[in-house]
């Protein structure tokens, strides 16, 4: 078994799979639970100032979106933040703590946009034992009506001038999380880096209307025949969260800043490519709303052995694809590839073929007998045909060695070269 | 009623009232809504998609699961529908197993095809349970078909010549309509008188006047139909039944299991429908595994069915050999009856293996006795009462094309006619195009 334990901006915890800020965070209870069921660390459910709680709305506070067999794909909330008075969180807090000194447990705060309020919140969960503090800038409902939350994670200046407040006020670690309802991911990353931030976590929900009810006509979850943008996350959020975590790992400015990965982790394979990407840990919220704490405990089994099978420790895997994540511009227009059907593994749907003739570049020859072939001639390796596959591993891309002739273009392949030096590149400079 | 499994001789009531009603539920029961959402997920919406170049009614499978999926049932069924009016009977008894499951792509990759029959149940059953008819009649065209037979196929052939705006008279010989649907098919497959729903449902459309009691032949003659009407088209079935031709076979309790299967289907009360302790049936095809089953499901202590050739040669579907042996039944392949044994009543049948040989098959010297209260013949029907002037071919009405025969204005399809298998699905398909044909040739060239 690997050792999986983690080290993240200072805060140790026995494996790098956090619970995120969210329901399953907001109370003793369950965070006890999921310290027993295995999971490494906690951050809990967003506080807000002192006085009375927010209140949530009493109808649906969550919409969905299924597979066929009712599997979650993905999930939306127009939940606030805790909605219990301060003091009973904090005094919860430092029992947990108490008891679980090995875990890590960061307290998520949300108040507002002054100085005042932040500096009065960090006293208040100075000796409740926590390892840090991260920061919500990042709900993209409800709170963002009041100027906190996304409201604030939106304008890169706020970012930073509140994240100065709290490393001033506070000697703990502070993570800022970030929204991904932005058009740049990079600027409140950086934002963070220049208040002295500590990590940025990301991503936040993603702001969405999951369905319309179409006999009501409303957006779901429909509150009294009205419904409201919520945020989304689960497995169909990831591919965004991996894009910006990456853009924030391999972009210059933002470089070494470590990142706590979020968004759709539901298996210890979306872990280890956060991971892989540049995140130094994980959280995971959804994952454990639809199918409970214990998942936590295949998330470990699973990359432990992945570790085991690769030879490499946690520290290894942490941020290994970054150098492979590049520009469009570099990629190499000499790699030609050409799809392969393994006719033994065929089950002669013709998925591959209706998707080739009717929506790319008719290069699938259906013979006699509903045999597939590629065309070569007309094959441009756009891996449609791969995608739509319904059997893992039937059709896969073959490289043409160096020296073949590509039938489609009648080229010979050639050394690696990209689109910064290519003839029919106005910009292009001449390879010296 | 006292008796029970073990009451000598043919006796009523072996079973309680419960197990007889517990043995003859829906064999495969209907999906709910979820399991048919998951089921019909599994469909890969393949291009030219096999199942249905496998369907003999050309259904659109791939169209009518994908409508399903997207929650809209009532939609797929009208897919089904439009091609097969008789979809919810055939998603019921069609040996799916070897038409369009054994073609899924599904079945290839897993060996587990998508459940496309019971999906298309599901579909048509939501359908008719709405009590909604999807079709409506066009203009009436003045012309008059008359359809004879009011099974499988004369039904398709009525329902597409009434859509298309004819007038069709359905003479049918017995009291009510359904053929085979209503008489011939094992109880279990079609509860809770679906075929007669299915019939009335059918009939819905217009334009179809049903008269019951006119057999060809007897009632009818084909000269004074075709003076009659514009068209004439037969979906007579096989109404005869082959004989053992085995020594003792007129002993009483021999009988033909096709009435046998009849009297099930029309029984008010199954506890007072007698059955054997010792059954024996003699056949190889679906007739004989649904009389073995369901005199199982009677209460028969054993229930036997003798086949003369071996077990690859049974009509019978390898879905259906293993439901009966399920049930308990047993299956004897590669022997011959050749005398059936008793006084007034059969009381055993000797068989002869038989060796299949150069010159065909043979019996041979080695012999076995199975006792027998009760013995049913199924090995197969004929074609009676084929009105003169018509070729025949191969013991069926000989057509050409879309089940024209050799007399003009006349057409033929379903088990009477020469062509395709002997199922409800090719019967549905048969009549469904003969009625396209005549429609073009009442319409002249401009009809489509």
């Amino acid at each position: 078994m690997a050792n999986l334990a983690s080290d993240f901006v200072g805060i140790k915890s026995p494996n790098p799979f956090w619970l995120a800020s969210a329901p399953p965070t907001d109370k003793e209870y369950n965070v006890r639970r999921a310290y027993e069921a295995g999971w490494g660390g906690v951050v809990w459910k967003t506080l807000g100032s002192e006085g009375p709680p927010v209140v949530n709305v009493n109808g649906p506070r969550y919409g969905a979106v299924w597979g066929a067999d009712r599997r979650l794909l993905g999930l939306n909330n127009i939940e606030l933040i805790t909605d219990r008075p301060l003091e009973v969180n904090l005094r919860e807090i430092k029992s947990v703590k108490r008891d679980y000194p090995d875990r890590a447990l960061v307290i998520s705060l949300m108040v507002p946009c002054d100085e005042e309020s932040w500096k009065d919140i960090l006293k208040r969960i100075e000796d409740t034992g926590a390892d840090g503090v991260e920061l919500n800038f990042g709900c993209p409902h409800g709170m963002a009506e009041r100027g906190m939350g996304s409201a604030v994670g939106q304008v890169p200046e706020y970012i930073e001038m509140v994240t100065r407040w709290v490393k001033q006020y506070s000697r703990m670690p502070c993570i800022v999380k970030l929204t991904p309802n932005i058009t740049d991911i990079r600027r409140p990353a950086e934002a963070a880096k220049r208040g002295g931030a500590d990590a940025v976590s990301l991503i936040n929900t993603i702001n969405s209307i999951t369905s319309v009810n179409l006999d009501a006509f409303s957006p779901e979850p429909m509150i009294d025949g009205k419904g409201t943008h919520g945020g989304y996350c689960g497995p169909a959020v990831k591919p965004i969260a991996l894009n910006m975590v990456a853009e924030i790992a391999r972009s210059p400015e933002t470089r070494g800043l470590p990142i706590s990965g979020i968004g759709g982790v539901t298996t210890w394979r979306d872990a280890a490519e956060f991971l892989a990407l540049g995140a130094g840990n994980v959280q995971v919220c959804t994952a454990a709303m639809t199918y409970g704490f214990k998942v936590v405990q295949e998330m470990i089994s699973g990359l432990s052995q992945y570790l085991d099978d690769k030879g490499m420790s946690l520290g290894d895997l942490i941020g290994r694809a970054v150098p492979n994540v590049t520009d469009w511009q570099y990629l190499n227009l000499n790699y030609v590839t050409k799809a392969r059907i393994d006719p033994d593994l065929c089950i002669k749907c013709g998925r591959c073929y209706a998707a080739c003739e009717d929506t790319s570049h008719q290069a699938i020859l259906m013979k006699e007998g509903r045999v597939f072939e590629v065309n070569d001639a007309e094959c441009v390796a756009c891996n449609l045909c791969v995608d739509t596959c319904p059997v893992d591993g039937c059709i896969t891309m073959e490289q043409l060695p160096k020296g073949a002739v590509d039938p489609r273009t009648g080229r010979v392949v050639g050394d690696y070269a990209n689109w910064t030096t290519h003839p029919n590149n106005p910009s292009a400079r001449a390879a010296e | 009623m006292s008796n029970s499994m073990l009451t000598p001789g043919v006796a009523p009531g072996r079973l309680s009232p419960q197990a007889l009603a517990d043995n003859f539920t829906d064999l495969a029961p209907p999906l709910d809504r979820h399991e048919a959402r998951v089921a019909a997920d599994r469909c890969y919406f393949c291009h030219d998609a096999p199942c249905m170049a496998a369907c003999p009614t050309t259904i659109d499978i791939p169209l009518f699961i994908r409508q399903i999926a997207t929650g809209t049932p009532e939609a797929a069924a009208r897919t089904i529908l439009s091609q097969n009016i008789l979809g919810g009977m055939c998603a019921r008894v069609c040996p799916t197993e070897t038409l369009c499951e054994e073609d899924c792509v599904r079945e290839a990759a897993e060996g587990k095809p998508v459940e496309i029959g019971r999906l298309q149940r599901f579909a048509t059953d939501t359908l008719m349970a709405a009590g909604v008819h999807p079709f409506t009649r066009a203009a009436p065209t003045g012309k008059r078909v008359a359809v004879v037979g009011a099974g499988p196929a004369g039904l398709a052939c009525a329902h597409r010549l009434a859509l298309l705006g004819h007038a069709v008279t359905l003479y049918e010989a017995r009291a009510k309509a359904g053929g085979l649907n209503e008489f011939g098919i094992a109880a279990y497959k079609a509860v809770g008188g679906f075929a007669q729903a299915e019939v009335e449902w059918l009939l819905s459309i217009g334009g179809i006047t049903v008269v019951t009691g006119q057999r060809m032949g007897r009632e009818l003659t084909l000269e004074a139909l075709r003076k009659d009407h514009d068209a004439v088209f037969l979906g007579i079935g096989l109404a005869g039944v082959n004989a053992l031709r085995a020594e003792g076979e007129e002993r009483a309790h021999v009988r033909d299991a096709v009435d046998f299967i009849a009297d099930l289907r029309q029984a008010r009360d199954l506890a007072a429908l007698p059955v054997g302790r010792e059954v024996v049936v003699i056949g190889g095809g679906m007739t004989a595994v649904d009389a073995a089953v369901q005199s199982k499901l009677l209460g028969a202590e054993h229930v036997t069915i003798v086949y003369r050739r071996g077990r690859e040669k049974m009509s019978a579907s390898e879905y259906e050999q293993d439901l009966a042996a399920s049930k308990g039944v047993r299956i004897i392949t590669g022997a011959a009856p050749v005398r059936v044994l008793g006084g007034d009543t059969v009381e055993a049948v000797e068989f002869a293996y038989t060796a299949e040989g150069p010159e065909g098959l043979t019996l041979t010297a080695e012999t076995f006795l199975l006792r027998a209260d009760q013995v049913f013949k199924a090995i197969g029907q004929s074609l009676q009462g084929v009105p003169a002037g018509l070729a025949t071919e191969g013991g069926k009405i000989a057509v050409t094309g879309p089940g024209r025969t050799t007399a003009p204005g006349v057409w033929a399809g379903g088990d009477c006619a020469s062509g395709g298998d002997d199922l409800t699905v090719t019967a549905v398909a048969q009549g469904r195009d003969a009625a396209m044909d005549i429609h073009a040739g009442l319409m002249g060239a401009g009809a489509r």
